[in-house]
């Protein structure tokens, strides 16, 4: 266990620590800093490995709400995306490491406080992410076909607070409000050919309603326009090689567009280009044939703001929206969409809100911002509470990708360290860890699930998955989980 | 999407795992590369677990090509790759202490093997492709001369060439942090 590099402390604690308790006591006590990490997703895991690879005799123990791990990299990376979900082999890894430790099944904020979390460890990083969604403030919002994409990606990837969403599929038009990676990936889910879904991991459940599904037409629909889409360019590509379906996309809205972009940053002038020739370009001769035979389609509707879903005559039943058409003010990433007076109605019976993930606060002690729905912090140091952290989407916002998100937990490692190696975070003070934890669970009847558990869970789910010829079949139902591993 | 060279994708075997090989192997490994500096960590291992079958047995000085990356803190590290490896093959296998590099595994869903090139040695490199250059356009700190490491293959006529590890745009941007938000 590394004994090559020769720290005494860190070489005899190890075998001790498979001895007793009190001996396991002995070797820990005030050797290194305790650290806990409350959030098992990309922010947690990579806060966590930043922490262990530079500091020596630093303990790190993650906390979880769920019985598994890995939040957003397993409940919302798309089942057909299966490349992005290869961290989880880098964050096993981090939670095999001998100073490493997971709990799952453990609710901070109920069955133990972030107050006492702080008088156990020397330093607590917040990670717990965005488990909500903004909502869009209009009439007729919780009409029936009305859901979140978060929930609908929550549903499909067997996230299981979501799991009796049951959406209706049954109409034939579906509009995505929002024209981000989320947007294309419910497009895409809803379109893509079964034979396709049927080999991912997307929950048997799901895949039963989806072959059920109505659904032959999506729009994504944006305030803005395609100069402002939000959607990255390998999604888009994706969504434009969807086999079975063709794309629609106006002439109208890309006519010109190339002129406009030819100073823009690389990212954005490919994106846009990609999105002028599908819609202005005669298509190949093997594209125009699949577009010729497609029974599915998708498109881009641009410059229009929903101001009410409309009710069926049963009064109950979303059967269309009302939109205002905007024009633009300003340009590029700062254009202000703004009404122009005129109204558009379409008509459709399924409507996915996709316009961002919302954090929530965790605890009424800690500083949170509702208005930006962030935990307000500098470099990930909570602002006003010493020792105390965040990290991810709860302390910058909930966009970007996994790099995005181990940057910024890199840097909030940063700043732990930081404060470590000058005081600030005073190793003086001797912190009993999980040791003081464990015992406030068990009086409050809280089992953790450990990261060995999660393997059977793992295991058990691998081994369902083959027998449907799929990655895993994933346990959506946490009292089967706890069963498992017998809680 | 895999890398475009001849070695296997990187993937840890987790079922059957022998924890207790593993960790002497990668202490083996520590030993013998001494000039890697001492602050180098064993613990990064993603996929060093299948790196027990591709132990390199000694092949001599022939095959093997020196490549120098200069980390984010301006260290140097310097690796010994056998041809045919991608860049980002050769960090993993020599353990290399670079922070959170190539998250994907080579599959190009990620941009975290960004590296930068010097400009002679970027215009002989092979031609890249759509799929690479969709991935890379989301790379923090991109160059005219940015690769993905993964998509790199080390040539004999690369040998004694240094690449830039990209310092992160986070990492520059330290001051501008508190409460940005772009919606």
């Amino acid at each position: 266990m590394g004994s090559s590099r020769g720290h005494i402390c860190w070489k005899w604690g190890s075998p001790l620590r498979r001895l007793t308790g009190f001996s396991r006591l002995l070797s820990t006590a005030a050797l290194g800093p305790q650290i806990c990490v409350v959030g098992s997703g990309p922010a947690g895991f990579y806060t966590a490995q930043h922490l262990l690879k530079h500091h020596r005799l630093a303990r790190v123990d993650i906390y979880e709400k769920l019985p598994v791990p890995f939040g957003l990299v397993r409940f919302g990376v798309a089942p057909d995306h299966p490349e992005v979900k290869n961290v989880i082999n880098t964050f096993t890894q981090t939670a095999h490491s001998d100073r490493c430790a997971y709990y799952g099944n453990v609710t901070i904020g109920k069955d133990v406080t972030v107050k006492e979390l702080q008088r156990a460890y020397h330093a607590v990083v917040l990670s717990y992410g965005a488990e909500d969604n903004r909502i869009l403030g209009i009439p007729g919002e919780n009409l029936l076909g009305v859901y979140s994409a978060r929930a609908f990606v929550g549903w499909y990837n067997g996230l299981p607070e979501n799991r009796d969403l049951k959406p209706d599929l049954s109409s034939e038009t579906a509009m995505v409000l929002g024209q981000g990676n989320v947007a294309l990936d419910v497009a895409r889910v809803l379109l893509s050919p079964l034979d396709v879904l049927r080999k991912t991991d997307i929950t048997e459940g799901s895949l039963a309603a989806i072959a059920c599904s109505k659904v032959k037409r999506v729009w994504l629909v944006g305030r803005r326009g395609p100069l402002q889409v939000a959607f990255t360019i390998k999604e888009l590509r994706e969504m434009i090689n969807l086999p079975g379906t063709r794309p629609l996309l106006d002439p109208a809205d890309f006519t010109g567009l190339g002129d406009v972009i030819k100073d823009v940053p690389r990212p954005r002038k490919r994106l846009t280009e990609l999105m002028v020739k599908s819609a202005l370009e005669k298509p190949g001769e093997k594209e125009a044939s699949r577009w010729a035979s497609a029974t599915k389609e998708w498109g881009l509707k641009f410059r229009r703001s929903p101001l009410e879903v409309l009710p069926a005559a049963d009064g109950k039943q979303a059967r269309g929206i009302r939109m205002a058409v905007t024009r633009l003010e300003g340009s590029g990433e700062s254009a202000r969409a703004v009404p122009t007076g005129e109204v558009e109605e379409l008509e459709c019976g399924l409507i996915l809100s996709s316009i961002g993930y919302r954090s929530l606060p965790l605890d009424s002690l800690i500083p949170f911002d509702p208005k930006l729905g962030i935990i307000p912090n500098s470099l990930g140091r909570v602002q006003g509470a010493p020792g105390l952290y965040c990290s991810g989407w709860v302390k910058r916002g909930p966009t970007g990708v996994i790099i995005t998100t181990m940057n910024d937990s890199f840097d909030t490692a940063q700043s732990v360290l930081e404060d470590l190696q000058t005081g600030v975070l005073n190793l003086s003070n001797s912190k009993e860890g999980f040791e003081s934890v464990r015992s406030i669970l068990h009086s409050r009847g809280v089992h953790p699930v450990t990261f060995s558990d999660w393997e059977k869970i793992d295991a058990a789910e691998v081994a369902r998955g083959k027998l449907a010829g799929k990655p895993r079949e994933k346990i959506v139902d946490p009292q089967e989980m706890l069963q498992l591993v017998s809680h | 999407m895999m890398a475009r060279c001849a070695p296997r994708l990187i993937r840890p075997l987790l079922n059957g795992l022998n924890l207790g090989k593993v960790q002497s192997f990668q202490c083996l490994r520590i030993a013998e590369h001494s000039q890697a500096p001492a602050s180098l960590q064993p613990e990064r291992s993603f996929g060093s677990t299948h790196r027990l079958h591709d132990v390199p047995r000694d092949t001599g000085s022939a095959d093997r090509v020196t490549v120098h990356f200069i980390n984010r803190d301006g260290e140097r590290l310097t690796a010994t790759a056998k041809e045919g490896e991608s860049l980002l093959e050769v960090v993993v296998n020599q353990n290399l202490g670079i922070d959170g590099f190539g998250a994907c595994e080579g599959t190009l869903a990620c941009s975290t093997c960004h590296l930068i090139f010097e400009e002679d040695v970027f215009q002989k490199l092979d031609a890249i492709t759509d799929e690479e250059l969709d991935m890379l356009d989301l790379a923090y700190g991109l160059t005219d001369t940015s690769r993905l490491g993964c998509q790199v293959c080390v040539k004999k006529a690369m040998d004694g060439v240094t690449v830039q590890v990209p310092v992160e745009v986070a990492d520059m941007r330290r001051e501008l942090e508190v409460g940005k938000q772009s919606k």
